[in-house]
C-alpha cells in the first residue's frame, strides 16, 4: 500500500533522529545542561514500561477481552505511590553500593554471591529475550502490513537475514547502543544520551497514539458514544462491555500483582527508575506523572479496540493491527507512516533499555566474574575487555532476539509473551524484595526460591508454548510428564480451574516464596550476607559514611589497590577516585604502606560501578588477604558503630537541647531585664509619686514647728493639708498593693451570680456627695443586670469610672449618663460624661498604670494614676473588656463587658 | 533694700502653697507658675532673681526652663534651684549640666532651703 522505499527511509530517518538527539543530549550535558538531571525526564523514561505491546497489543488485547488489558497499568498505577517507599529504598543502596543491575542488587544482597548474580543473569535473558524478540515481530508485522497487499497477509519470511530490512533497524539499534551506552566501563553514571532519546520516544509514542485514536474515534466513527452504541447493538460484540466477560476477580486481582511486580523488577524499568535516577526527589514527580502517563496512552484503546471489532468484523484482521488497519483503510497514507513510527518508537525503547541493561548484567554477573576466577586472566587489563564484553553482549542479545523472531515466534499474540515475561521477572520478587525488607534472608533461600520459581514457570509456561510449535509431544500437556495427571503443565496439582498465565504465576511464585521463606529461615547466613542483610535493611541508617560501617577485617597494600583500580579503570580515572577519597576523609593513606579498611571498602566500591558488585568482590578479594572474619566479630564491629552513632545522636540531641536551653535562656533574661526595667520605671513612678505629698507633709510640718506666730487660721490649713496629703499617700500605697496583688493573681476574685443593676445603684449611690451640682442620669433596662462577678470589685470599678467622670467634668454643666445594654453573653455597662474628652493617641494608654493625660496642664488630676489599670485588670479577670470612646471637647464614653456565665474555659485561661 | 524676687514653679499646689508661705515670709516678692510654659511667660514678664524650678512638669520641662535663662543673655543674672523628687546621680548632673547653681531633692528641708535661697541672692 506504501511502497516499501519510503518505509524504509522513514525507518531509518527516525533511527537517526534518535542518533542526533541522543548527541545533542550527550553536547548539552558537556555544556552542563544534563538532561538526564531533569525529573520530567526521568519520569518520561519510566514510561519504557510502555512497549509495542501497549501500543499495538492493548489495542489486541482489548478487542478479545474488553477492559481485561486494563490491568497491566492498574497495577503500575497503584504500585506508583509504593514507589517512594521500595524504589526510593532500591535507589539508596544501589547508590551506597554502586549496584550497576537487578542482578547486581541481589547477588550483593546475598552476600555478594556470585552464583546468584549468575542466576538472575540467566534467567533474566531468558525471560526478557522472547520479549524483545516480540518487540521485533511488532516492527516486522507493522512493517509489513504497510508495504504489503492487503490487511492481513501472513507474515512472509525474507529468505535470506541480508535481505531482511529488520536484520538491518536491529543493527541500526544495536549500534545506537553501543555507541550511546557503552562509552564509559562505569555503569553507575547516568547515560544522558540515551535518556534523552528514550524521553524523545516516550513522547512520540503517547503522541502518535493519541491521533490514531482521535482519529478512529472521530473522524471513523461519530465519537465514542457511537463505538459503544453500535457495540452494544452487536449481539456478538456486546459481551466486551462486561467486566465479568472472559474473567474473573482472582484473574484480575493476579494480573494486577503481577504487572506491580513488573514496573519495579523488569530489567529495563529497574535500569530507567533504579540506575539511571540521579535524585530520589525525582520520584516524587514520578509518581503522578507515570500514572497520568498510562492514563492518557490508555484513552484510546477501548475506542479503537472496539471500533476494529466493528469495522473489521468477519475479516481476519487481527486486533494486534487494528492501529494501522485504520489509516490504511481510508487510505491515510502519511497517518499510517505516522503509526507505524509511533509502535516503532515504542518498541525501540523497551530494546534499547532492556538490552542494555542485560548486556551490563551479562558483563558484570556473567562474564568478568567467570573470566576472573581464571588463571590466565590474572593480571590482564579488565577496563578493555568490560566494554568489548558489554558491546558483543549487545549484539548477541538483539541477534538472539532476531532469531527467536525468524523462527520461534510463529503467531503468538503480543500479549501472552509480554505476560509470560512478567511472570519470568516476578520471581525474582522474594529475593529482592524480601533482600530489603528482611533481614532474615539468606543466600540458600534465594537461590532455591529463584530456582523453584523458574522451573515452575518454564514448565507451566514455557513448556506448553513449546508443545503448541511442536518441540515436545502433546501428551505432556494431555496427561501431565510421565502421564502422571498431577503434573499436567496448565493443571499443576490438579488445579484446572485458573487461566493458563494466572495458573503459572500462582503456583510458581507460591512455591518460589515458600522456599524462600523456609529454607532462609532454616539456613545460616555467612558473615557477608548478615552485613550485608544488615546494609540493604536499614540502608538509610547506614548510607552516610558508608565506608566505616562495613565490617572488614584484613590485610592489603595500597600499591596493591592502586594497580587493581588502574586496571580496571585507567590510570587517570584511578587518580581522580583516590584523590575524591583524600578530600572525602582527609586520609593520609598516601603515606601508608597497608591500606585501612575505609580504603578497601572504596575501591570494592568503585570497582563496583564499573564491574558489578559480584565482580568487584573477587577482583578486591585477588589483592587483599582477607580474614574470614567471624559473625561475632561483624556483630561487635557494627554494633560498635551503632552505639558510636547512637552515642553521636544522643550528643546532638543534647547540644540540641543546650542550644535551644541558651535561647530559652536569653529570652528569659531578656524578659527579666524587661520586667526588671518595668519594676524600675514602675517603682521610681511610685517613690516618686509617694514623694509629691511627703514633700508637702514635710514643709508643712517645718512651717508649723518654726513658726509660731501663725495665725489659727493658717495653722488649721497648713494642718488639714497635712492630713489629706497623708490619706493620699495611704491610698496611693493601697492601691499600688491592690494592684500588685490582682496582677500577680494572688488577689483572687469572686465570682458569684449577682445583679450588676444593683451594684450601679450603689456606686451611684455613693459618689452622690462629690457630684457639686453635676447631673447624673441613670438609664437601666427593665430586667435584672444577672451576671457572674464580684461585687466589691465591680462596685470599686464603677466607683473609679464615676468619680473620674466627676473630676473631668465642669461642677455647673457637667452631665454623666450610666446605662447598661445587654449584647451577646454580657452585659454593657457605660460610663458617659460631657467633660473635656480624651485625644486619640491617649485613649489606649489610659489604661497604662500612672499614666495621665498630659496636657492637664492648670490643675494636677486628682488622683493617683492607677484607677483605671485596676479597673482594666478587675474587667480582665471577669473575662470582660474594659474600652474608652472620646471625642476631645464633647466628652468620654467609658464602657466595660462583664460575662453573664462565666465559664469554667474563662476560669482557666 | 527692694525685695528681690522669686519665681517658684511646681505642678504640684501644696508644694506651691508651702513654698509661697516660706519665701513671703522670708521677705521675698513670690511669683508662682504652675507650669514651664508659666514660668517662661513670667520670667520674660518681671525681673526674677531666683527660680525654685521643679523638673517632672508637662509641656515645658523645668531642665527646658533652665536651658532657656541660661542661654538667653538677658537673663544671665537668674539664679537657679532645681527641687524635684529626681534622685539619680546621672539626673542631678544633668541639673547641673544644663546650669542650675544648686539641686536639692524633695522632699526637701525648708531651712536648707530657704538658707540656700539666702545665699544665692
Amino acid at each position: 500500500m506504501i511502497a516499501e522505499w519510503i518505509v524504509v527511509i522513514c525507518t531509518f530517518g527516525y533511527l537517526l533522529l534518535l542518533f542526533a538527539l541522543a548527541w545533542l543530549g550527550e553536547r548539552w550535558r558537556e555544556r552542563g545542561v544534563n538532561l538526564a538531571h531533569n525529573p520530567y525526564v526521568y519520569a518520561l523514561s519510566l514510561s519504557v514500561f510502555c512497549t509495542a505491546w501497549t501500543y499495538y497489543g492493548s489495542v489486541g488485547r482489548a478487542a478479545e477481552g474488553g477492559y481485561d488489558f486494563l490491568t497491566s497499568y492498574l497495577g503500575p498505577t497503584l504500585m506508583a505511590p509504593l514507589m517512594w517507599l521500595i524504589v526510593r529504598k532500591m535507589i539508596r543502596i544501589s547508590k551506597v553500593e554502586k549496584i550497576s543491575s537487578l542482578a547486581d542488587l541481589i547477588s550483593s544482597r546475598y552476600g555478594k554471591s556470585i552464583t546468584l548474580g549468575v542466576l538472575v543473569t540467566v534467567f533474566c535473558i531468558m525471560g526478557v529475550l522472547p520479549y524483545i524478540a516480540l518487540q521485533l515481530k511488532a516492527i516486522g508485522t507493522s512493517y509489513q502490513l504497510l508495504s504489503g497487499e492487503t490487511l492481513y497477509q501472513p507474515l512472509q519470511l525474507a529468505s535470506f537475514i541480508w535481505n531482511d530490512s529488520l536484520f538491518y533497524m536491529t543493527l541500526g539499534l544495536a549500534v545506537f547502543i553501543i555507541i550511546f551506552g557503552t562509552q564509559t566501563i562505569e555503569t553507575s553514571g547516568s547515560h544522558t544520551g540515551l535518556l534523552t532519546a528514550i524521553a524523545f520516544e516516550a513522547i512520540i509514542k503517547l503522541f502518535v497514539f493519541l491521533v490514531i485514536g482521535s482519529f478512529v474515534s472521530f473522524f471513523v466513527f461519530d465519537g465514542f458514544g457511537d463505538i459503544f452504541m453500535r457495540i452494544q447493538a452487536n449481539d456478538t460484540l456486546r459481551p466486551l462491555l462486561s467486566f465479568r466477560h472472559n474473567t474473573d476477580n482472582d484473574h484480575w486481582l493476579m494480573m494486577m500483582v503481577l504487572s506491580m511486580l513488573a514496573i519495579v523488577l523488569l530489567p529495563r524499568q529497574f535500569q530507567v527508575a533504579v540506575i539511571e535516577n540521579t535524585d530520589e526527589n525525582h520520584l516524587k514527580k514520578a509518581i503522578w506523572l507515570f500514572p497520568l502517563y498510562l492514563l492518557v496512552i490508555n484513552l484510546f484503546v477501548i475506542p479503537v479496540a472496539f471500533g476494529g471489532r466493528l469495522a473489521y468484523f468477519d475479516t481476519s484482521v487481527s486486533g494486534d493491527s487494528f492501529m494501522l488497519a485504520f489509516p490504511l483503510s481510508f487510505n491515510q497514507r502519511g497517518l499510517a507512516l505516522l503509526g507505524y513510527i509511533g509502535g516503532f518508537s515504542a518498541a525501540t525503547s523497551m530494546m534499547i533499555v532492556s538490552t542494555f541493561a542485560l548486556s551490563t548484567m551479562f558483563t558484570n554477573n556473567l562474564m568478568i566474574p567467570v573470566l576472573a576466577q581464571m588463571e590466565r586472566f590474572k593480571g590482564v587489563n579488565f577496563s578493555k575487555i568490560t566494554i568489548y564484553g558489554r558491546r558483543l553482549a549487545i549484539l548477541f542479545i538483539l541477534f538472539m532476539a532476531y532469531l527467536y523472531n525468524r523462527y520461534v515466534v510463529s503467531d503468538v499474540p503480543l500479549v501472552s509473551i509480554g505476560l509470560i515475561s512478567f511472570v519470568a521477572v516476578a520471581q525474582f520478587a522474594p529475593a529482592a524484595l524480601g533482600g530489603i525488607y528482611w533481614k532474615g534472608g539468606t543466600k540458600m533461600g534465594a537461590i532455591a526460591g529463584m530456582v523453584t520459581g523458574f522451573s515452575i514457570w518454564l514448565y507451566t509456561l514455557v513448556v506448553p508454548n513449546l508443545i503448541a510449535t511442536g518441540f515436545l509431544p502433546q501428551s505432556i500437556l494431555d496427561q501431565g510428564l510421565f502421564g502422571w495427571s498431577i503434573l499436567k503443565p496448565q493443571a499443576l496439582l490438579g488445579m484446572d480451574t485458573l487461566e493458563p498465565i494466572t495458573h503459572g504465576m500462582f503456583w510458581s511464585l507460591f512455591f518460589n516464596t515458600t522456599c524462600f521463606f523456609f529454607i532462609s529461615m532454616g539456613s545460616t547466613q555467612s558473615s557477608k550476607e548478615w552485613n550485608q542483610a544488615e546494609l540493604y535493611v536499614d540502608i538509610y541508617k547506614y548510607s552516610v559514611d558508608y565506608e566505616d560501617k562495613v565490617a572488614w577485617k584484613g590485610k592489603a597494600y595500597v600499591s596493591d589497590l592502586r594497580l587493581l583500580l588502574q586496571r580496571i579503570l585507567g590510570p587517570q580515572r584511578t587518580d581522580e577516585l583516590l584523590r575524591a577519597f583524600t578530600t572525602r576523609y582527609g586520609s593520609t593513606w598516601e603515606k601508608q604502606q597497608t591500606a585501612d579498611s575505609r580504603l578497601v571498602n572504596y575501591a570494592e566500591r568503585v570497582l563496583a560501578g564499573a564491574i558489578g558488585t559480584g565482580s568487584a568482590r573477587i577482583m578486591i578479594s585477588n589483592v587483599v588477604k582477607e580474614d574470614e572474619i567471624s559473625l561475632d566479630e561483624v556483630y561487635s564491629i557494627l554494633r560498635e558503630s551503632q552505639q558510636m552513632m547512637e552515642l553521636n545522636k544522643q550528643l546532638q540531641t543534647k547540644s540540641e537541647q543546650l542550644r535551644k536551653a541558651k535561647v530559652a535562656l536569653e529570652a528569659a533574661n531578656e524578659r527579666l531585664k524587661q520586667l526588671d526595667e518595668q519594676k524600675d520605671d514602675f517603682i521610681s513612678t511610685v517613690t516618686h509619686e509617694l514623694k509629691t505629698p511627703l514633700t508637702s507633709i514635710r514643709a508643712f510640718s517645718e512651717i508649723l514647728f518654726d513658726n509660731d506666730d501663725l495665725s489659727a487660721e493658717e495653722r488649721s490649713g497648713f494642718l488639714d493639708t497635712i492630713v489629706k496629703e497623708t490619706e493620699r499617700m495611704s491610698r496611693l500605697i493601697n492601691q499600688v498593693l491592690d494592684l500588685e496583688k490582682l496582677e500577680s493573681g494572688e488577689q483572687r476574685i469572686e465570682l458569684l451570680p449577682l445583679a450588676l443593676d444593683m451594684v450601679i445603684r450603689q456606686a451611684i449611690a455613693a459618689t452622690s456627695q462629690i457630684l457639686e451640682g453635676r447631673q447624673l442620669r441613670l438609664h437601666l433596662p427593665e430586667s435584672d443586670l444577672l451576671v457572674t462577678g464580684d461585687q466589691d470589685r465591680l462596685l470599686q470599678v464603677l466607683l473609679n469610672l464615676i468619680s473620674n467622670a466627676v473630676k473631668h467634668t465642669d461642677p455647673a454643666t457637667g452631665e454623666i449618663t450610666v446605662s447598661a445594654l445587654s449584647t451577646a453573653g454580657s452585659w454593657e455597662v457605660c460610663v458617659a460624661d460631657n467633660g473635656r474628652g480624651i485625644d486619640r493617641e491617649n485613649q489606649s494608654r489610659i489604661f497604662e498604670r500612672f499614666f495621665q493625660a498630659r496636657d492637664q496642664t492648670l490643675k494636677k488630676p486628682v488622683g493617683t494614676g492607677l484607677g483605671l489599670a485596676i479597673s482594666k485588670r478587675i474587667v480582665e479577670l471577669h473575662r470582660g473588656k474594659i474600652w474608652v470612646e472620646s471625642t476631645p471637647g464633647k466628652g468620654s464614653n467609658f464602657y466595660f463587658r462583664v460575662p453573664i456565665r462565666y465559664t469554667i474555659e474563662n476560669v482557666e485561661n | 533694700m527692694k525685695s528681690k524676687k522669686i519665681l517658684i514653679v511646681d505642678d504640684e499646689p501644696n508644694i506651691l502653697m508651702s513654698l509661697d508661705f516660706l519665701m513671703k515670709k522670708n521677705g521675698f516678692e513670690v511669683f508662682v507658675g504652675r507650669n514651664g510654659q508659666e514660668a517662661l511667660d513670667i520670667i520674660n514678664a518681671e525681673r526674677i532673681d531666683l527660680v525654685v524650678l521643679d523638673i517632672m512638669m508637662p509641656e515645658v520641662d523645668g531642665y527646658e526652663v533652665c536651658q532657656y535663662i541660661r542661654k538667653t543673655p538677658s537673663l544671665q543674672h537668674i539664679k537657679v534651684i532645681f527641687l524635684s523628687a529626681k534622685v539619680k546621680e546621672s539626673e542631678m548632673q544633668k541639673g547641673y549640666d544644663v546650669g542650675a547653681d544648686y539641686y536639692m531633692t524633695k522632699p526637701f528641708s525648708t531651712r536648707e532651703l530657704v538658707k540656700k535661697v539666702k545665699e544665692l541672692t
